[in-house]
């Protein structure tokens, strides 16, 4: 599937809930079943730095595509993540970094994505399409 | 009489919404609401007065001069200073405390002591780690217990001859902790040290009295204490302040100019240099007229109430812990839930209305020492409600219901 196709699919997901409370319960369930880091790759290297939650990234190129792994001591904060791991994993690098995030707007959760919430998941955004320039870079 | 009710009515704001919820507002130690009659003062003086003070011989000029003057005279007699030209009108307490480290660095030399609390704001902490840096002088810290109070053994063993100057707040924002400011103020004199006291989050639920306590410097933030953003107030004994160098150069600071040599204005005009945030000034006084005529000794006896109802609430969730547990506290509660994070409650609690303050409240060192990355603070002024608590105690419980 490509990056558009998993995003609509988290749309129509996310469009059966009908209040914030549902939408939520599910991110949080998200969260929790978020695959783990490798405890290896949780280093200060790859944290990205939010003021009240930390988030880790990890990234690794197999067959031209990029997969990724990450992890939050925050659950909602993980839960989002699960989100744009989900669309963003497994996928080539320039579709990465061509991909846009504004479907996180239309699932109700634009306010986490906010440049000034201090939950350190803009910066993890910009850190997904880093990894995917990187790795674009070898391929050419 | 105090009246919760009535007083609610003042402040517009309480009546909005919040994602669809009556809002419920718990972080007063972040920045206070404001009351109607605050608002319509600053109106009053853009729609009347507003001129720049000082030098102009225009009637405008004059009347909001004399406004400005009358509101320093307000805070001089509000903090019971000795004499008006002791009060420095500042941006804010962190201003404040910014324009007494750099006066200190004229002072200090190499193995000089500068004494800070364990307790503090990273405002407090960080320029005395500049002054130290340029001075040669060193930073020693007073520590905590696990009540959050301060080790006051451990500060009688710091203090020396060469202690120069010790500061800590006078309340602490991230625990609501009252330090015993009157004890350390007497054993910093006695080895001839100054003592500044950041009073930021007292000046809303107490009324310092600088002459009683013979504090050499005291600061305070208007907007804490229903005033506005962006200005403040810096207290100095006279003979301090005249010990200090100028912080910044510019307009109002100087008496006369010549390219030879520049002479400067006396007090308070020597740190007040360029045009003052007027209306700023103007409103810190209705401000503290606004919370004298509610009165002191009743806000105090009312946040107590509330205080105490709020912990007991609070505690009777299962896996509810509160950091900051002193006898001696303000209506501060920084609580977290077992294995939960508190930016997770903190936005839950937002989506119900509920106004909290998640993280370290800028105050690192104080959850490193509970080893935790923040706590969740629910900060109680004396609008808030009973009610509100017993909302807010519901939202807990559905946040650790939802995270759990």
């Amino acid at each position: 599937m490509t990056i558009e196709d998993i995003q609509n699919e988290i749309i129509d997901e996310f469009s059966m809930f009908d209040d914030w409370e549902e939408r939520y319960q599910y991110m949080i369930d998200l969260g929790k079943e978020l695959p783990l880091i490798d405890e290896q790759y949780k280093t200060e290297n790859n944290i990205i730095k939010g003021c009240q939650s930390k988030v880790w990234v990890h990234a690794e190129m197999t067959d031209d595509k990029i997969a990724f792994t990450a992890d939050s001591d925050a659950i909602i904060t993980k839960g989002i993540i699960a989100i744009l791991i989900r669309a963003f994993s497994n996928q080539h690098p320039k579709d990465i970094i061509d991909a846009d995030t504004s479907f996180i707007d239309k699932i109700g959760l634009k306010e986490h994505l906010s440049p000034t919430r201090a939950n350190g998941l803009v910066s993890m955004v910009k850190q997904l399409k880093m990894y995917a320039i990187a790795y674009q870079t070898q391929l050419n | 009489m105090f009246n919760v009710q009535d007083i609610r009515k003042d402040f517009p704001i309480l009546s909005r919404k919040v994602n669809g919820k009556p809002l419920a507002y718990f972080d007063n130690a972040a920045t206070s609401q404001t009351p109607q009659q605050v608002i319509d003062a600053i109106v009053d003086y853009y729609a009347n007065y507003n001129a720049n003070i000082h030098r102009g011989v225009h009637t405008l000029s004059q009347e909001a001069t004399d406004l400005y003057e009358q509101a320093r005279q307000k805070i001089q007699a509000h903090f019971n200073a000795k004499f008006s030209h002791e009060i420095i009108l500042t941006s804010g307490a962190t201003h404040s405390i910014n324009l007494v480290a750099n006066g200190f660095s004229s002072l200090l030399k190499k193995g000089d002591d500068i004494i800070v609390s364990a307790l503090e704001h990273h405002s407090n902490i960080v320029p005395w780690q500049m002054l130290c840096e340029r001075t040669g002088a060193n930073l020693k810290v007073i520590p905590m217990n696990e009540d959050g109070e301060l080790v006051m053994s451990v500060f009688d063993n710091l203090l020396s001859k060469n202690t120069k100057l010790v500061f800590l707040n006078h309340i602490s924002n991230a625990l609501g902790t009252i330090n015993p400011i009157e004890y350390v103020i007497e054993k910093a004199h006695q080895v001839g040290s100054a003592v500044l006291v950041d009073g930021a989050q007292a000046c809303p639920h107490i009324k310092p009295d600088v002459q009683a306590l013979d504090v050499d410097f005291y600061v305070a933030s208007a907007h804490k204490m229903c005033g506005p953003t962006g200005v403040g107030m810096l207290y100095g004994k006279e003979a301090w302040l005249n010990k200090l160098p100028p912080y910044q150069g510019g307009g109002e600071m100087i008496a006369e100019v010549t390219f030879e040599k520049t002479t400067y204005a006396d007090l308070p005009h020597k740190f007040e240099a360029g045009t003052p945030n007027i209306a700023g000034g103007i409103v810190f006084g209705a401000a503290i007229d606004y919370m004298n005529n509610i009165g002191f000794d009743a806000i105090a006896a009312y946040e107590k109430e509330l205080l105490d109802y709020a912990t007991q609430k609070l505690l009777a969730i299962d896996g509810l812990k509160i950091y900051g547990t002193s006898k001696n506290k303000t209506s501060v509660i920084s609580f977290n839930l077992e294995n939960i994070h508190p930016y997770d409650v903190g936005t839950i609690l937002d989506k119900l209305g509920i106004a909290v303050r998640t993280g370290h409240h800028c105050a690192q060192p104080i959850m490193d020492y509970y080893g935790i990355p923040g706590t969740i603070r629910a900060s109680l002024a004396f609008y808030n409600t009973k009610e509100e608590i017993d909302t807010l105690v519901e939202g807990v419980k559905k946040a650790k219901m939802m995270l759990s």
